[in-house]
């Protein structure tokens, strides 16, 4: 590679230049993430405008936007839209109350500390589909130690359409708030100890100070974990998909999935996941100025 | 007045590590369960009420790695005494082990399934977190136009859902031949993780003072020598985090494997679920199966603590 170059440039006697060496360490990878994901997506779009299913060897035939057409007019997916949401509210918001309760119980001198917020941190860094198949063994009706501890007879958790979403949610909170407590950890212990002190100096209430100090300090962060925290949600597949077949339970990835594997649609499947994917990029073009705002703090 | 103020200080302390405690303990009861499943009797594990006090045994996992028969009738007592132990306990249970004509035990398809998960996992943190360093580096010590779109473009990559990228992903896999294979997950697992690589890795060579190349530089090193010499060594730390973090999430992805694989470069996470449906449910060997497959990411996260913050936020936070 050397020989290539002109023998008398300062490039030449001193190795690669460096322009070569960036474009050297970066291209292959943007040449990479294209072929991978921008590639897939050019060619998806061109199917949402058709009637092509894989499962057939039909050609096929461009029908236009009657697929996105008729996803908006289809009342199971604006279902599947309102289960997802709910979902995300339900779980996101239980995971702020408890990863920040338990931030600011933890925000103080305790022993084992590091072991304890360690042993917290367990269940996040789990398989989905794991943690989604052994909390069946938790929810089961009659023998499993939920129904058991509640003292619930024979409480079908995940059968029931009322209460299986939440059962859902539930692990979800299980899993995810340690995120929350995480990060909320990292905030409170930046905020300076001289403001406590001072806010003691003066007198303040335990509320006052809570509600000016330590909430405006950890914000940035905590809206951080929020947003995130939102667009995984929005985004879950794995834990409802193995935890529960219901119509209650359908959230929009689970539909795009059958959509696409079980159903064959193949155009309307690639429609409704530019629907979907339009909404994720949103939130991340949200999440990546936040994360821009807090960064090398 | 100072005094009374600390105690009810401490006091309320006191009562904050008790409610660290109850919780700690609280959330570690799912863990807890499936893990003393692994390991209990299979008519221990489902009872009402559940059984909490148990002697420990192996059989569960005798059952996870072989395949096995329902024994009809009496065992003959001779064959019975002269079984090794795990074969004994199986023959308690009225089952026994399929073994081929040369009297070597059937395996089931869970090592296979394991092995897969490890060699796509591994092979793909490899080549993403190689490519990931090298693109880190480029971005943090060279100008390049449209630097922050880029990265944008980069994690917008890992944001995408699964399902997303998994549909046109599965037409083009179909025609060029690699559903079902390990190159093909290998190379999604890859693109997968490499955003995430590129963005934590350049928060570590971020802090590597610019100073030790340009002193390499001006002692004659090119700039590539003084990459590999110099800024690679001090970026060890950075790159095995950078690399355990993509091992966790390669080893635990499922919704890929589930719709790219079936049978042959299947990993484990779609394989071990898959178990509930067939046939009677045996909770202790799936439990078994869940144990171990759980137990590399609970080692690797006690190795991982210093830097959980840093990878959850794609390098962002530091501290």
């Amino acid at each position: 590679m050397l020989s290539t170059l002109d023998p008398g440039s300062p490039a030449a006697r001193r190795g690669l230049s460096d322009i070569s060496i960036r474009n050297l360490f970066i291209i292959p990878t943007i040449a990479f993430l294209i072929v991978f994901n921008i590639f897939p997506l050019i060619y998806s779009l061109g199917y949402s405008f058709t009637d092509f299913r894989a499962s057939s060897n039909a050609p096929a035939n461009f029908v236009g936007l009657q697929n996105y057409r008729d996803l908006l007019n289809d009342e199971h997916v604006w279902n599947n839209f309102s289960v997802t949401a709910k979902y995300v509210l339900v779980s996101v918001g239980g995971q702020v109350l408890l990863g920040f309760g338990v931030a600011m119980l933890l925000n103080r001198k305790i022993p084992f500390k590091g072991f304890i917020t360690t042993l917290l941190l367990l269940p996040m860094m789990m398989s989905m589909a794991i943690v989604g198949l052994f909390w069946q063994l938790l929810y089961s009706p009659s023998w499993g130690i939920i129904d058991y501890a509640l003292g619930l007879e024979d409480f079908a958790w995940l059968s029931n359409p009322d209460v299986a979403l939440y059962a859902v949610a539930i692990t979800d909170i299980w899993m995810w708030s340690p995120f929350v407590m995480l990060l909320c950890l990292a905030g409170l212990s930046a905020i300076p100890q001289h403001l406590y002190e001072a806010a003691a100096i003066d007198r303040a209430s335990r509320w006052y100070t809570f509600t000016r100090i330590t909430l405006p300090l950890v914000s940035p962060l905590l809206l951080i974990a929020i947003i995130f925290r939102t667009m995984e949600a929005f985004k879950t597949f794995d834990l409802a998909f193995i935890m529960s077949n219901l119509d209650s339970t359908e959230l929009i990835a689970i539909k795009l999935y059958r959509l696409a594997f079980q159903q064959w649609q193949t155009g309307p499947s690639c429609a409704l996941a530019y629907m979907v994917l339009i909404m994720v990029l949103a939130i991340t073009n949200i999440y990546v100025k936040y994360l821009n705002r807090v960064k090398g703090r | 007045m100072a005094a009374v103020q600390s105690r009810s200080h401490s006091a309320l302390n006191r009562a904050a590590i008790a409610v660290v405690l109850a919780v700690t303990i609280i959330y570690l009861i799912p863990i807890y369960w499936i893990t003393s499943t692994a390991f209990k009797p299979r008519s221990a594990a489902t009872t009402v009420p559940p059984t909490i006090l148990f002697k420990p045994e192996l059989t569960s996992f005798v059952k996870l790695f072989t395949k096995r028969v329902q024994v009809l009738g009496e065992v003959d007592p001779e064959v019975y005494s002269k079984a090794p132990w795990y074969e004994k306990k199986l023959y308690d249970e009225g089952e026994r082990i399929i073994k081929d004509a040369d009297g070597n035990l059937e395996l089931s398809a869970y090592p296979s399934r394991f092995l897969n998960s490890l060699i796509i996992a591994v092979s793909s943190t490899f080549l993403a977190v190689a490519m990931g360093t090298l693109t880190a580096y480029g971005f943090s010590r060279f100008r390049m136009p449209g630097e922050q779109d880029w990265l944008f473009f980069i994690l917008s990559t890992r944001m995408l859902p699964p399902v997303v990228v998994a549909i046109p992903m599965f037409l083009m896999y179909r025609v060029v031949g690699l559903v079902d294979t390990h190159v093909g997950l290998i190379m999604l697992y890859t693109a997968f993780n490499l955003s995430f690589s590129v963005w934590l890795m350049k928060g570590f060579v971020d802090e590597i003072p610019k100073e030790y190349e340009e002193a390499a530089l001006v002692d004659g090193y090119t700039r590539m020598e003084a990459f590999f010499k110099i800024v690679l060594p001090q970026a060890a730390t950075g790159i095995a985090a950078t690399a355990v973090f993509c091992f966790i999430t390669a080893w635990n992805e499922y919704a890929f494997a589930l719709m790219m694989t079936n049978r042959r470069a299947q990993t484990a996470p779609p394989f071990i679920p898959a178990q509930l449906g067939s046939g009677v449910t045996d909770w202790t060997a799936i439990a078994a199966g869940t144990f171990l497959f759980l137990l590399p990411v609970a080692i690797f996260t006690f190795l991982l603590r210093k830097h959980l913050l840093r990878g959850v936020t794609f390098g962002a936070i530091r501290k």
